[in-house]
């Protein structure tokens, strides 16, 4: 104890657990919703015809996403800044009143941010970008969140005692600029209401770029919001959570320099690869497949450096389910960013591009590997904020299985449904003509679609089951000492 | 080096940003200009239809129907002539969309008429049997959100430079004017007189009885701007 002189705060870091759950529940609640309401139409209007507007698949669509990007995953993301933080650099919120002040404001006001999506968004208030859905008003107070972000990663190195910075202090960073520098492009839209003398809704803008150059900067931000919050982050977490976890040194330090630069330098030219075969020039579209080829390197660069870091230690898979999640969502990051490359290369994204094996690889990469790790370095913090021991180890194994399953069914289904449809659309009969009306490449997915439904059913109680362990956790788990805290997680039966 | 520079954040920090801006830099800026220019044909959105546009973003309508026809043999004989960029001109925002459980929509006005939108919009199922589509009835009392479509239009005007009041080239050699009404008023009356035009072709008594009185139901000025996809 004598040589533990630092304190930790993990209040902010509580709050910030809390809000990962909630979301991720509510997310993918949604999701499930409309796996539903694709495979058997009449969910739209299962609350009643009343309603109806607000329950149909086109409204729930952008909540559903925005909601397990920016609400479950960058929830997880702050829980871990706000634990990991402290740790790696050696200094304790406790000590600076000021950050800590930051600290909660932007919590604070991340929530009230979030109330306003979800009214906005059921109120159809969009600007029908993906991942981008928010008015200008919402832009400007997400703006602040992020500075308030940015005032706590730079403010808390600045106090720092440990001067050089880890690895995951290197993602976080970068985490912040890039999406920092992508929303702000994205986002320039002009309010009409002012510029018109007060006109219409006060709310409304119009992008400031048009048609093609629109699409441009829209797959400019849209690929690398995936890169800067479902990847990059979360490398940051799988850097500290797992060496942790596991009592195992990070097995080369050069490996991951060399992942996170060339990740930085190729991430950004890939978002071409929305865009093939569409009006964007042509040598851009090329440049996105090359690059997202190149991607695989740094890609499995980290993911290798990770299943390397387990080298000598592999009974411990077997044995704690916590580092079976982070194992398997390297796992599923490596098959993700093989995927993806694969979907990028011309000739095969001319069958996949509009289909739902795209929305497959998306949610192999979200479910398998951002939510397994947000949900392990969860666990793994648990036992140190409420200082009480995992509820339940049964549990979590359990939970590890179903989801699991759940990701499985869900990536295979729809890899099927979306080359049968690919395939379907550009099929010809003997004379030359289409062979399949629009219509019979939809009715073919049904079965795929109530596959996908179960499957994320599967997840979605996976996800309950994580609460609940979780909520037990901090309120009955048994009390534990800082000596039982140093790498292993306890875990109750 | 690297050790070096993991001691000095700022260093580090700038660093990762001249690392990330590069391919920006690069891929976005050279063709900016270039792909904005609308090609012999294209014309902005009437007050009318940009109203219709706004209530097809604000039900998603993007989020399982594409704006973007690719050039290959299987899509230009679905949907016709392959996307040239000059044709999103004036699109602001872009609506390609990313997937399609529905068709795309870039030349809908081509092939489908006010009369099938109507039913199909009410009930798809019973126009397109074992569609998966839902049904918008909320469109038939709805009403369209004239105003702000004229504010977009006076906006894109000043700030863009959008050639409303001015002759436009067509593919036959003549011109086209698209109206910019000088005022609120008389936006919505061009409004009213487009929307007349389509209630015209549509069998619904309550979209009639609502356009007889002065008031234009989603439903109406959505069609119009499916009508005018071409």
């Amino acid at each position: 104890m004598e040589n533990r002189p630092l304190e930790y705060d993990y209040t902010v870091a509580k709050m910030f657990m809390f809000m990962a759950i909630v979301l991720g529940i509510v997310g993918m609640t949604i999701g499930v919703v409309l796996a539903l309401e694709l495979a058997f139409p009449g969910v739209n209007t299962i609350l009643g015809s009343g309603v109806a507007e607000f329950t149909n698949f086109s409204r729930l669509r952008p909540l559903h996403t925005d909601a397990v990007a920016y609400g479950f995953t960058l929830s997880g993301i702050w829980a871990t800044w706000y634990y990991v933080g402290q740790r790696v650099l050696k200094v304790s919120l406790k000590e600076s009143s000021f950050l800590m002040a930051v600290a909660k404001l932007h919590f604070w006001l991340y929530v009230l941010v979030v109330a306003a999506v979800v009214v906005s968004l059921f109120a159809g208030i969009t600007t029908s970008k993906e991942y981008a859905e928010f008015e200008w008003p919402i832009d400007i107070a997400v703006v602040v969140v992020w500075v308030l972000w940015g005032v706590s990663i730079f403010g808390l190195i600045g106090i720092r005692r440990e001067k050089a910075l880890y690895i995951s202090v290197w993602y976080y960073i970068a985490t912040f600029l890039g999406v920092a520098m992508l929303y702000l492009f994205n986002n320039m839209e002009v309010p009409t209401y002012f510029v018109s003398g007060g006109i219409g809704a006060w709310y409304h803008s119009v992008s400031m770029y048009a048609g093609t150059n629109d699409a441009l900067v829209q797959w400019w931000f849209g690929h690398n919001a995936v890169a800067f919050v479902f990847t990059v982050p979360i490398i940051a977490m799988i850097y500290y959570f797992l060496p942790k976890e596991s009592g195992q040194a990070v097995y080369s330090y050069k490996l991951s320099l060399l992942a996170f630069w060339g990740l930085m330098f190729v991430y950004l030219w890939a978002g071409g690869h929305h865009l093939l075969y569409s009006t964007v020039p042509d040598w851009m579209q090329t440049m996105g497949s090359i690059f997202s080829v190149i991607l695989i390197l740094p890609s499995w660069g980290s993911a290798i450096n990770m299943l390397l870091t387990m080298k000598g230690e592999w009974q411990q898979v077997a044995n704690s389910p916590l580092i079976k999640f982070m194992v398997l969502a390297s796992t599923f990051y490596m098959f993700s960013t093989l995927e993806g490359p694969i979907q990028a290369i011309k000739s095969v994204n001319a069958i996949a591009h509009f289909t739902d094996w795209i929305v497959g690889h998306v949610h192999d990469g979200v479910l398998g590997w951002v939510a397994f790790m947000v949900i392990a370095a969860l666990y793994h913090m648990a036992p140190r904020v409420f200082k009480r021991e995992i509820y339940s180890k049964s549990l979590m194994n359990a939970q590890f299985w179903i989801q699991t399953l759940g990701v499985v069914l869900y990536f295979s289904s729809m890899w099927i449904a979306g080359i049968t449809q690919g395939m379907m659309w550009r099929a010809h009969d003997e004379f030359g003509n289409l062979a399949y009306s629009f219509i019979d490449t939809v009715t073919v997915l049904h079965p795929y679609y109530t596959i996908r439904a179960v499957g994320g059913l599967l997840y979605l109680v996976g996800m309950f089951m994580w609460a609940y362990n979780m909520y037990k956790t901090a309120t009955a788990g048994r009390a534990v000492e800082e000596a039982e805290l140093k790498n292993a997680s306890p875990m109750g039966a | 080096m690297f050790h070096w520079l993991e001691k000095r954040p700022f260093l580090f920090a700038v660093g990762v940003f001249v690392t990330i801006a590069f391919a920006g830099l690069i891929e976005i800026l050279p063709d900016f200009a270039k792909a904005s220019r609308p090609v012999i044909g294209t014309k902005p959105y009437s007050v009318l239809e940009l109203a219709g546009r706004h209530v097809y973003i604000k039900n998603s309508c993007n989020a399982c129907h594409s704006q973007l026809i690719r050039p290959f043999k299987a899509e230009t004989d679905r949907y016709g002539h392959y996307s040239l960029s000059g044709e999103y001109a004036y699109d602001r925002p872009f609506l390609w969309g990313s997937k399609r459980t529905g068709p795309d929509l870039m030349r809908v006005g081509n092939y489908r008429t006010t009369d099938w939108h109507e039913h199909h919009m009410k009930n798809p199922a019973s126009v397109v049997p074992g569609s998966i589509m839902p049904g918008y009835p909320w469109m038939f009392t709805n009403a369209a959100d004239i105003d702000t479509a004229y504010a977009e239009m006076l906006t894109v005007k000043n700030v863009f430079n959008v050639p409303y009041n001015k002759p436009i080239p067509t593919k036959d050699g003549g011109t086209v004017t698209v109206k910019l009404p000088d005022t609120l008023d008389g936006a919505k009356a061009e409004a009213l007189k487009e929307a007349k035009a389509v209630a015209a072709d549509m069998k619904s008594k309550e979209v009639k009885d609502m356009v007889a009185r002065g008031e234009i139901p989603e439903i109406v000025a959505l069609i119009a701007y499916l009508n005018s996809l071409k």
